[in-house]
């Protein structure tokens, strides 16, 4: 088993331009030139803009942004699939960009493995021979590799497909012969480019499981790209949004949700079921002297959701929240919580006036 | 006016001088280091001798038998296996048994030969641009160049026998191999070598686990094509001492015996039928699993 007790993953100041001479446009770029200017005056695609994240170990960072915003390519710039114009990509602390050609191949073999978009098998290897392939790549003997690809195959939901050949399979079995690739060989790191966009929403459900089980048992440092907002919200510890090559918001999903840094974020996360996002701390009214130690108590970092779901069977009235040690910082009501669930702008403000309505 | 009438060319003397000069440079160099040479390729006059002894001594039933097996386990298909076995049987029947097998032994030879020398060079050409341009024009020079001028200073460095004949048709055959290597591996898509760079595929690795199984379907057309150049090739090389039927092909050329000529002429494409319907079956074959289909 890899070791997994990495530094996690740090980007800094991250330029990449597409084109012919990309330095030459670099210091135009960091002084404001935009990407439109940048190809209507010289040709070249800006496809990132100083790119500064912090993924800590053992965290699933999600990236999104809509088509077209870099999303792919910031993500191969962490395994060096493609060379940054400027910056630098500190994976465990050391500069991916820095690593000589040795360096960076054990990298790759031992550190990541990486889902892609276009799934990327190799065509004329079964599944089985596909799943292996990172570990043959590594020189590990075949039946003990043959071994740790059939427990992932088994766990995609492959088994009985180990010896077809990828265009015998559906778009979503050959993204899954993907994704038991990349987790056969249990690096550390995994890139995932969009790893679940080919499955049906069950499936889906069922592989973003696989995904918080290992981050149960070996926290592994995880980058994933999506569109799907539900998921990310689902998976992501942290998110980032991209747009245009820049990141215009990084944080947790929370944050996101409920303080979206401008318009076009704020239309990524409309549709969001918020009552899956936003925890009961974030919308509880003050504590009142008069509460009881009869009262029911709940803890301060479930959503809104759970709480619904705890309060449905409770008695009517008010529920204490309490914190991680016990102590009451807060009280909610079930009509506090359906009201934050359907509506985002009059969260703040329903906190101080809803335990008057109830009581 | 008279050079507008008549090309200024080159003064006579002058002309004539260096056609001497080079011919006289080019003998004095076979002069020199002939024997050398020769004796560099009598491996591959052994290899030769080996496959021919073993093409004409072998009984034809079992001959015949070999290449059916082959035919079957390449194509899989009782049609191909059948009509090679009438091909066979017909060569036998008009009494150009021995003559077709010299024939074979040859091709195999120079099939053989063609790719231990065109794979390398393909797989070199395909990973450097820098290569590829100084192979490209070679290679046209090659293909086009009439063969019978090539004949020349093979002849003169070797004499005449098998040898320098065999080395005459790879010269001729051995263009479409390399191409189709090179294209082959050009031709990879660029998403599965990025899949294989992100696993920390070492280049030998990326070369023999993606790119040259994924090349394969077009290097088997090279093979193919390879195949029937060479095929064309051998009664040019016979001129220069190549057994097989070749011979009787000159020799009615030179007597006007039409229907040795016809025969002959017939076996040839026999065998190259044979050749191309099996060797494109099994291209078809590796094929069927490798296209990229999404979906
Ligand atoms: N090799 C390249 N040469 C020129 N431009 C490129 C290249 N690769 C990417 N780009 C440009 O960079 C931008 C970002 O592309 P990228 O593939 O990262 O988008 P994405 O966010 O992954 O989109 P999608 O959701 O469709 O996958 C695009 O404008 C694209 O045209
Ligand atoms: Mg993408």
């Amino acid at each position: 088993m890899a070791e997994q007790g990495l530094g996690g993953i740090a980007v800094r100041n991250l330029y990449k331009i597409f084109g012919a001479d990309p330095a030459a446009y670099v210091d135009a770029v960091r002084n404001g030139l935009t990407k439109t200017e940048l190809n209507d005056a010289h040709g070249h695609v800006l496809g990132l803009r100083d790119i500064n994240l912090d993924i800590k170990s053992g965290c699933i960072q999600v990236i999104m942004g809509l088509s077209g915003s870099g999303k792919s390519t910031l993500i191969r710039h962490i395994n060096r699939l493609i060379d940054p114009t400027a910056g630098e990509v500190l994976v465990d602390g050391v500069d991916v960009v820095k690593m000589n050609k040795d360096e960076l191949r054990n990298f790759r073999r031992h550190q990541t493995a990486m889902v892609f978009q276009k799934f990327a098998l190799l065509p004329h290897r079964s599944v089985l021979d596909n799943t292996v392939f990172g570990l043959e790549v590594q020189g590990i003997g075949r039946s003990k590799a043959i071994d740790v690809a059939m427990r992932w195959l088994e766990r995609v939901g492959l088994k009985g497909f180990e010896h077809r050949y990828p265009n015998q399979l559906s778009g979503g079995m050959q993204q899954r012969v993907g994704l038991a690739r990349a987790l056969s060989n249990d690096a550390p790191v995994l890139l995932m480019d969009e790893a679940y966009s080919a499955l049906d929403p069950l499936i889906r459900m069922d592989m973003q499981s696989v995904l918080l089980d290992i981050q149960n048992e070996i926290k592994k440092t995880i980058v994933f790209i999506t569109h799907d907002l539900d998921e990310a919200l689902r998976l992501g510890d942290q998110i980032a949004i991209l747009r245009d090559g820049e990141v215009i918001q990084q944080g947790t999903s929370q944050d996101i949700v409920l303080r979206p840094a401008d318009q076009y974020v704020a239309n990524f996360v409309k549709e969001v079921n918020r009552g899956r996002v936003v925890q009961v701390e974030a919308i509880m009214a003050p504590l009142r002297s008069r509460t009881g130690g009869e009262q029911p108590t709940i803890p301060a970092n479930v959503t809104i959701e759970e709480a619904i779901r705890a309060l449905v069977s409770a008695p009517d009235g008010d529920v204490t929240v309490v914190d991680p040690s016990g102590k009451p910082v807060g009280t909610v009501s079930f009509r506090l919580l359906a009201g934050a669930m359907v509506n985002s702008r009059e969260v703040e403000h329903r906190s101080f006036d809803a335990p008057a309505i109830v009581a | 006016m008279e050079w507008f009438y008549k090309f200024p060319h080159m003064d006579d003397d002058a002309l004539r001088n260096l056609k001497k000069a080079i011919d006289e440079g080019f003998r004095a160099f076979t002069r020199a280091y002939g024997d050398t040479i020769e004796s560099m390729f009598s491996p591959l006059q052994s290899f030769l001798l080996a496959a021919d002894r073993f093409m004409t001594q072998t009984p034809w039933p079992i001959i015949t038998a070999i290449i059916l097996t082959i035919a079957w386990f390449a194509s899989r298909s009782v049609k191909i296996v059948l009509s090679c076995l009438i091909t066979l049987l017909l060569i036998g029947y008009f009494d150009m048994w021995t003559d077709t097998m010299r024939t074979v032994a040859m091709i195999f030879v120079c099939t053989v030969l063609s790719i231990a020398v065109g794979l390398p060079i393909g797989i070199l050409m395909a990973r450097s641009n820098g290569v590829k341009r100084v192979v490209n024009p070679i290679l046209d020079v090659m293909q086009t160049m009439p063969s019978f001028v090539y004949l020349i200073p093979v002849v003169m460095l070797l004499g005449i026998g098998r040898v320098p004949g065999l080395i005459a048709v790879v010269i001729y055959a051995i263009p479409p191999m390399i191409r189709l290597t090179d294209l082959g591996i050009r031709l990879v898509d660029k998403d599965v070598l990025e899949a294989a760079d992100a696993f920390g595929t070492s280049e030998t690795q990326k070369l023999f686990k993606v790119q040259l199984p994924l090349a394969l379907p077009t290097i088997m057309a090279g093979i193919n094509q390879t195949i029937m150049m060479a095929l064309a090739m051998v009664v040019v090389a016979s001129m220069i001492g190549v057994q097989g039927l070749g011979q009787p092909v000159l020799k009615a050329i030179a007597n006007q015996y039409f229907t040795l000529g016809m025969f002959n002429g017939l076996a040839i494409v026999g065998i190259a039928i044979i050749f191309d319907r099996v060797s494109q079956a099994y291209g078809k074959r590796l094929q069927k699993h490798r296209e990229i289909v999404h979906g």
